[in-house]
């Protein structure tokens, strides 16, 4: 039986840094406090072998270097660890060989929104914490040999939250799929809009629809792989309106997050709810897939698709 | 439209509640005195409006928030019986079930048939939780859809009026696929063949509203707010806190003179002195005005054309900074 993880989605909207990978909460002490020690996401990416890895779900402890080589799924209890979008292009592409679109793009507080903090603040801080300059990256290359376009999520940023610029890179990948007719795979993990872009993120909802509609005329597929956790304006547009919507095992997948509902309906949840599996069940996936056999699967769709 | 001592007023609308019972005051000591009191009567009267011009002039974003809920607010059904002539309603999305939260139907406007949809609040408690407080499930959203479907499918341009504070966050519509039914819609509605007028009547809250909220044009009444989320639940999360609402409200930018100051919607439609509920027959005159006068445009041009500038008006919103190669490079 899968024990229910708790975990305030909401939080990872604000730009804090509230949980870790896992979704376990940081403790205090953990925090950075010396100010100007800044690494870089690329850096952080070799980790020092030797280091051990606990599994959020089962417990499991293997080495870091044995996770990776197991694209980050548990070796035990198959639990699919939270990655960026660095991880996804690295075993999806072939020889880890991709071309990044659009990476000059970057947000800017245009409403001067400040909450606990000022939006800027909170961007700036990011983008000097981490190689990451917005929520979404977009990069072209192989899978086997097929070409694909993949737009990818990181939930590190801000929550993966949907604000301007995750909208307009979405739109260009969609103008670059239809100029280069290549297939588009959009890889979800996000809590939902961003709140510091107020209307302007509820409307990239219309604008990627829209864009979506060009890339069915051109008939090109669209591919939404929904990975865990993926919410509000996300499932509320693009995220469900796949070709395919498929998803990895497991995964948080919903409109409205736990917490609100169970505040709602005053009533606890049922095991496994918004969770991938029951959304198979109840009809909005296609299928849902293992990591591990991604990106096999993918080459296989793109054939049938063309042929 | 109730009148005092019916009528509901909230914190800022207490000083007009002091007038209306001055009047009542004196209109008993006429009656106990047969001395005829209509001067100063009339001149309480004139007051109550000159009030209501002053309240509603310096008004914050969270009392706008307010008014946009004003328990004697006009609702979709409301602004359906004045604008428009045999509104024949039509029900259920031929799957689940009739949401109430959710209605719409075939209309005459001036002698042209048109699909009126909208979310629909209840009047008094027991039709509220009937309507779900205007929080519709999939099956409204699907509903909504079907009915948008037939109107192109007629050639009938479509009419929504969006009052609603989110789609309902509950159990069986997460199993319906909420999130699916707001995208469909979304989607669907911006590859309508017939023009869509799409007007923001009291709250816009988010992908509820966004679920009948894409057209040709989206009009804001003066008084309503419409954004990404709920000032308080925006509070409860940036600010760890439901006690922020109001700062919540300023820094969303929600009113209609934002919204329409950054080019998210295309126009305000002015209300009566004091807000809709003042006065139910001009608000909705105004408002037919208002639509009259943007279906005629829409109808003048060709579908295929509408269509395509639908896509690029939602596709150009946003804001962002594009860096040059060697701006990007030094980052």
């Amino acid at each position: 039986m899968k024990k229910e993880r708790e975990e305030d989605l909401e939080l990872n909207l604000t730009g804090e840094e509230t949980t870790s990978e896992s979704g376990e909460v940081k403790p205090k002490w953990y925090k950075r406090i010396r100010k100007g020690i800044t690494t870089s996401t690329t850096d952080k990416r070799e980790t020092p072998e030797g280091l051990w890895s606990k599994c959020p779900e089962c417990n499991y402890i293997c080495t870091t270097t044995e996770l990776k080589e197991n694209l980050f799924v548990c070796p035990k209890c198959n639990h699919h660890h939270r990655i960026g979008s660095n991880e996804y292009y690295d075993f999806l592409f072939d020889g880890e060989e991709y071309i990044e679109l659009f990476d000059n793009i970057i947000s800017k507080d245009f409403l001067n929104f400040t909450d606990l903090k000022n939006y800027q603040k909170r961007l700036d801080e990011i983008h000097t914490k981490t190689d990451l300059k917005d929520s979404m990256r977009i990069a072209t290359g192989k899978v086997n040999g097929e070409g694909l376009v993949i737009a990818c999520m990181d939930f590190e940023f801000i929550g993966g939250s949907l604000g301007s610029v995750m909208g307009e890179k979405f739109s260009r990948a969609v103008d670059y799929c239809i100029e280069h007719k290549l297939p588009y795979l959009v890889i979800s993990k996000s809590g939902g809009a961003r709140m510091m872009e107020s209307a302007f993120s509820l409307m990239q909802l219309a604008k990627t629809s829209g864009k979506l509609s060009q890339l069915s005329d051109a008939k090109l597929p669209y591919i939404s792989l929904l990975t865990d956790p993926t919410f509000g304006g996300i499932s509320a547009s693009f995220g469900m309106l796949g070709d395919l919507n498929i998803a990895e095992p497991g995964a948080l997948i919903g409109f409205a997050g736990p917490r609100v509902i169970k505040e709602t309906i005053k009533k606890d949840l049922p095991e496994g709810f918004q969770r991938s599996e029951f959304l198979l069940e109840h009809g909005f996936l296609d299928f849902i897939v293992d990591r591990k056999l991604l990106k096999n699967k993918l080459h296989d769709l793109i054939v049938l698709f063309r042929n | 439209m109730p009148q005092y001592p019916n009528r509901q007023f909230l914190d800022f609308e207490q000083p007009i509640k002091t007038l209306y019972e001055e009047i009542e005051k004196l209109k008993q000591t006429a009656e106990k005195s047969k001395i005829d009191m209509s001067d100063s009567i009339n001149k309480l009267e004139n007051a109550i409006v000159e009030k209501r011009r002053e309240i509603t002039e310096h008004l914050t974003p969270w009392q706008r928030v307010q008014l946009s809920r004003h328990p004697d607010r006009p609702y979709t059904h409301k602004y359906i019986e004045k604008i428009f002539n045999h509104f024949i309603e039509l029900h259920g999305d031929r799957n689940v079930r009739d949401d109430k939260a959710m209605v719409g139907g075939f209309a005459d406007l001036d002698g042209e048939t048109v699909m009126i949809i909208g979310q629909q609040k209840g009047i008094n408690t027991k039709m509220r939780q009937q309507r779900n407080f205007g929080m519709a499930n999939p099956e409204g959203y699907r509903k909504a859809l079907r009915l948008m479907r037939l109107a192109e499918k007629f050639n009938k341009p479509i009419i929504t009026l969006v009052d609603t504070p989110g789609a309902y966050p509950g159990l069986e519509a997460e199993e319906r696929g909420q999130g699916e039914a707001i995208a469909r819609n979304i989607y669907e509605m911006i590859r309508l063949k017939v023009p869509v007028i799409v007007v923001i009547i009291g709250e816009g809250a988010s992908g509820g509203a966004l679920g009948i909220g894409v057209g040709d044009k989206v009009l804001m009444m003066e008084n309503t707010w419409y954004t990404v989320i709920s000032p308080e639940s925006c509070s409860s999360i940036l600010w760890r806190s439901w006690d922020k609402k109001e700062i919540a409200a300023e820094q969303l930018r929600l009113t209609s003179i934002d919204m329409k100051g950054f080019g998210l919607v295309d126009e305000i439609v002015p209300e009566p002195v004091g807000g809709a509920h003042w006065d139910y027959a001009e608000a909705a005159d105004t408002l037919k005005k208002y639509i009259k006068k943007n279906l005629a445009e829409l109808k003048t041009i060709d579908p295929v054309k509408r269509i395509d500038q639908r896509i690029e008006k939602f596709g150009k919103m946003g804001f962002w900074e594009e860096l040059t190669a060697e701006q990007a490079a030094s980052r």
